[in-house]
């Protein structure tokens, strides 16, 4: 399919939103636009953006739900900081919306939905249809509603079943815009409705093909966008989001470990899906306890991880402070266990469908006694998966709790994912007891690694209770003995810090030594590191230096921080991150930048601050 | 009797005693507390079980109750405050072999972790739960818990509590439980007897101890299981056996309407066919609930096994889950889910 009259504008990346009422099809919408860029060899991010209410009052801003595109021919690293092109179903979302279109993006709106009623519940005083607000855009007014019922008129449905397709009208007129082939859409329909209802698969398949055809007729589209393939490394490749990269990442590390998995969680809020994903897949022998509360979800894992389970708990912010109790009993006891944060906005209930870095206090501090735990990050929807894989390996082998941080961006944020072998994720060896080993003592520490060893009930010989009462060390009776406690203190402690020198050395991306170096830990990366990556094209000297391993840090950190002259912390809460740097290497020149808005930061905003620090100097 | 018995759970090759069980700890109670006659019950009832030494696995929360696994040589957990029933759900549903039983308190398991006990139960988890009652708080030291009884004056109730406590019973039968004994702490048999009578019951078994704090809730329930008047006010039931009770058998009770009563026999032409008899194994929780909440003055208090109901547990069906999956699943392995679904070649 070619669009042979009109002309082709090669870009390099686009960002494409689709935006209307909850239930108006968005979020299917998007993900069959970015499978069908997939296919046709596009790199791209993708984020869904939703509202808390599941079903707001209709045609209102609060009801507005959005699906974010970034394609492009080269690797794309962010969501995209503002839209090149808006397909908006109704007022409110195209209200809601407008702020992050681009000047001069195309709009694409279905104009059936700008009634008088719909308008002034969207909060707009006058048509922007009509009142000239939108003259900077290239706006693709098309009465949608009206033209997916006419175009299914044939199949004799009811108006409300026909206007439920218009999302697959607006859809074709896209597929027309970028120049895209219908077919892997018309499979996608098949996949899903195939069964189900082979009528839908009809529905859908005419209402994309008249909004294709319809868009080839009309004169607002004078032109089509095309983006070339990326040049991506060889392999299979799949979509993939961060919460089905972090439950998939854990399975594959209890194949790994031969440990079975376990998961104890309650439902929450951006986490839930990680319960979703793992609750399908039992013909691989996963155990997925969903609890009657946050605590009964971690300590369920505790004692599925005391049999020797590989167990884990997912939760996000308000449930992680209900954990904070059994995470101490995890950290007294030296047993394994993953313990899942995907944040979100806080304090409180806060920001539910929103993110935010600012549960990191609470991972490294949030407890009472001296207890210290793993925190690893993940930075990117796919390497979710491999850092889900190591906090599993490093909580087993290391006898630990380990907590994981992803975010909701990433959790619900999709990206191309390269498909690795299990085969070749590093080996797991968890310190199993043997049977009858007369030298087994509950708190007996392997003298280099200070780790304990884990004897799985129904051993024989190896009978021994655990607790949340300090215990004698090596044989593990309860003591209340004031040196006894100093030394179990400082072995955790030390147990904890020793994981760094397992840990790969911490890279930097620019020169090694220098004026400014940017940090940056967890979800930023995307952001951060395509506004350092654009200013040294533009020549400027700047090194970035980003953070997975934040408890313990990897060995070199102090070495890279002092080389520089100025260090700029940057993170999605007040500084948590800069603070525990400064805890740790105090003497460094350390400034912040904070963003705590429940948004992603944009490369533009970053830029502006790196570029303001440079001139300052 | 064995072949009741879990059989999930591998058997001992020898026949262990007592001291297979006992641990080299010092047990910290005070002198005369209910709990030492508890612990020699359970030391002498995991040999009569019959299953592995290492089959056993006996977790706890928090107060003298939990104390419990340190003084067992068994595999064990001593938690945090309420959270037992959790911990037991996990080592449970992550190995169905062992045989897991929780020792708990009133206030760890009807108050802090009162969500966990209830859900426990209305899951029908395979676990074992010895629920020491002595009707106050005793590692804090004498404050007043969610079965003291309304009135009684304790160090956080001066004036007397103004709660309505729970029977104990009552709220496993509303949380649909499946098991429930209730036994006094100085009749080491009967305790035995119960505790038995759960380890043979597929799904949770609710063993309720009334058990005396020496030093806080002194004779808490001298009123009922002292030797002087226990003969008219313990009723202990048996499966298919009549509900008598009194010094010479000669008092039981008797259906009337939609209540229980206590007649004579001989008196008013009563005679022993007039007398319920005890079926604990009844689906149908209604006169378990009666029996359960039965106290004096009115009634004598019900001891001994109240019910023991055949439902599945959640553990098997667990398993049974899994299995299926396995069976018919195409996914073998995280190799073919990370290919499975809609993947392509960049080549």
């Amino acid at each position: 399919m070619t669009n042979k009259k009109k002309n082709i504008i090669e870009r390099k990346e686009v960002v494409v939103k689709f935006v209307g009422d909850s239930g108006d099809g968005m979020q299917l919408s998007g993900t069959i636009f970015s499978d069908s860029a997939a296919i046709a060899g596009n790199d791209m991010t993708t984020f869904p953006d939703f509202p808390a209410e599941i079903r707001a009052p209709h045609n209102t801003v609060a009801g507005v739900s959005g699906f974010q595109v970034h394609l492009g021919s080269e690797k794309i690293f962010t969501i995209g900081d503002q839209v090149d092109v808006l397909v908006a179903m109704n007022p409110a979302s195209l209200k809601a919306n407008l702020k992050w279109a681009k000047k001069g993006a195309t709009l694409l709106i279905d104009a059936d939905s700008f009634e008088e009623k719909a308008i002034e519940k969207a909060g707009y005083t006058t048509n922007p249809l009509i009142d000239n607000s939108l003259e900077s855009y290239r706006v693709i007014n098309a009465p949608i509603t009206t033209l997916t019922k006419e175009s299914l008129k044939e199949l004799g449905l009811d108006p409300k079943t026909a206007e439920r397709s218009k999302n697959m009208f607006a859809l074709g007129m896209l597929f027309y815009i970028f120049n895209r082939d219908l077919k892997p859409a018309f499979k996608y329909f098949q996949t899903k409705f195939g069964k189900k209802d082979p009528k839908l698969v009809d529905i859908n398949k005419i209402a994309l093909q008249q909004g294709y055809n319809y868009a080839d007729t009309i004169e607002a589209i004078e032109s089509v966008i095309s983006v070339a393939p990326s040049k991506m490394e060889k392999g299979r490749y799949r979509n993939i989001t961060g919460n089905t990269a972090t439950a998939w990442g854990l399975m594959a590390a209890s194949e790994r470990s031969g440990r079975p998995l376990f998961l104890g969680s309650y439902p929450i809020t951006p986490a839930t899906d990680i319960l979703l994903e793992l609750a399908k897949h039992k013909s691989l022998g996963v155990k997925v306890f969903q609890a009657e509360d946050e605590i009964a979800g971690i300590c369920s894992a505790i004692g599925a991880s005391y049999t020797g389970a590989m167990a884990c708990t997912s939760t996000s912010g308000p449930g992680l402070s209900l954990k904070s109790e059994a995470i101490g009993l995890a950290v007294m006891t030296e047993l394994p266990l993953v313990i899942v944060d995907v944040q979100r906005g806080g304090p409180s209930t806060g920001l539910p469908t929103k993110s935010e870095q600012s549960d990191l206090y609470q991972a490294l501090f949030g407890r009472n006694g001296e207890c210290p735990v793993i925190v690893i990050a993940a930075s990117t929807p796919d390497n979710c998966f491999y850092y889900a894989y190591m906090a599993a390996k490093y909580s087993m082998e290391h006898m630990t709790p380990v907590i994981f941080l992803t975010d909701g961006t990433m959790g619900f944020g999709s990206v191309l994912f390269r498909i690795p072998k299990v085969a070749s994720l590093p080996p797991i060896n968890p310190p199993i007891a043997q049977p009858n080993d007369p030298d087994y003592k509950p708190y007996r520490r392997d003298p280099e690694t200070l780790v304990r060893q884990w004897a799985l009930p129904g051993t024989e010989g190896l009978r021994h209770r655990i607790g949340g009462l300090e215990k004698a060390d090596i044989t593990g009776s309860v003591s209340t003995d004031p040196m006894n406690h100093q030394h179990m203190v400082d072995m955790r402690a030390a147990k904890v810090e020793k994981l760094a020198d397992f840990l790969p050395e911490q890279e930097v991306n620019g020169p090694a030594e220098g004026d400014l170096l940017v940090v940056s830990w967890g979800g930023t990366y995307g952001q951060v590191h395509q506004a350092i990556s654009q200013m040294q094209e533009e020549g400027k000297t700047i090194t970035h230096t980003h953070f997975n391993y934040i408890m313990p840090l990897p060995k070199n950190t102090g070495d890279i921080l002092k080389r520089f002259k100025r260090i700029l912390v940057c993170e999605l809460n007040s500084g948590q991150f800069v603070n525990y740097l400064k805890m740790k290497f105090p003497m460094m020149n350390y400034s912040q930048y904070n963003k705590v808005q429940g948004l992603p930061f944009t490369t533009q905003e970053l830029m502006d601050k790196f570029n303001q620090m440079l001139e300052e100097k | 009797m064995d072949e009741f018995l879990n059989k999930t759970i591998e058997r001992s090759d020898v026949q262990l005693s007592k001291g297979d069980f006992e641990s080299d700890q010092m047990v910290k109670w005070c002198q005369g507390c209910g709990s030492h006659a508890i612990l020699n019950a359970v030391e002498r009832v995991f040999p009569k079980i019959g299953y592995r030494k290492e089959n056993f696995c006996v977790v706890a929360g928090i107060g003298c109750s939990s104390r419990f696994p340190y003084y067992m040589n068994t595999y064990g957990i001593h938690g945090i405050h309420g959270r037992a029933a959790a911990i037991a759900t996990g080592v449970k549903i992550a190995n169905p072999r062992l045989s897991t039983w929780v020792t708990t308190g009133d206030g760890d398991s009807l108050a802090i972790g009162g969500n966990h006990f209830i859900h426990l139960i209305r899951r029908n988890v395979d676990v074992n739960v010895i629920l020491f009652n002595n009707q106050i708080y005793g590692l804090t030291k004498g404050q007043y818990s969610p079965t003291t009884p309304m009135g009684k004056i304790t160090k956080s109730s001066p004036q007397g509590t103004i709660e309505h406590p729970f029977t104990v019973g009552e709220l496993v039968m509303g949380a649909q439980g499946t098991f429930f004994a209730r036994v006094p702490d100085n009749d080491i048999n009967l305790m035995t007897e119960a505790m038995f009578e759960a380890a043979k019951h597929d799904g949770t078994s609710i063993i309720e101890v009334l058990q005396n704090c020496v030093i806080f809730a002194d004779k808490a329930h001298t009123a009922i299981t002292g030797k002087e008047v226990r003969d008219n006010t313990m009723l202990v039931v048996r499966n298919g056996e009549p509900m008598l009770f009194g010094k010479d058998k000669n008092k039981g009770l008797r259906l009337n309407g939609t209540g229980l009563e206590v007649v004579e026999l001989g008196k008013n032409g009563v005679t022993l066919d007039d007398i319920l008899v005890h079926d604990c194994y009844n689906p149908d929780p209604g006169i378990h609930l009666m029996l359960a909440k039965l106290a004096p003055p009115r009634f004598p208090m019900v001891f001994g096994v109240i019910r023991s109901a055949m439902f599945p547990t959640y553990d098997d069906l667990v398993e049974d889950q899994i299995t299926y999956a396995k069976d018919t699943g195409k996914i073998k392995c995280v190799d073919d889910l990370l290919n499975s679904g809609d993947t392509w070649e960049i080549k």
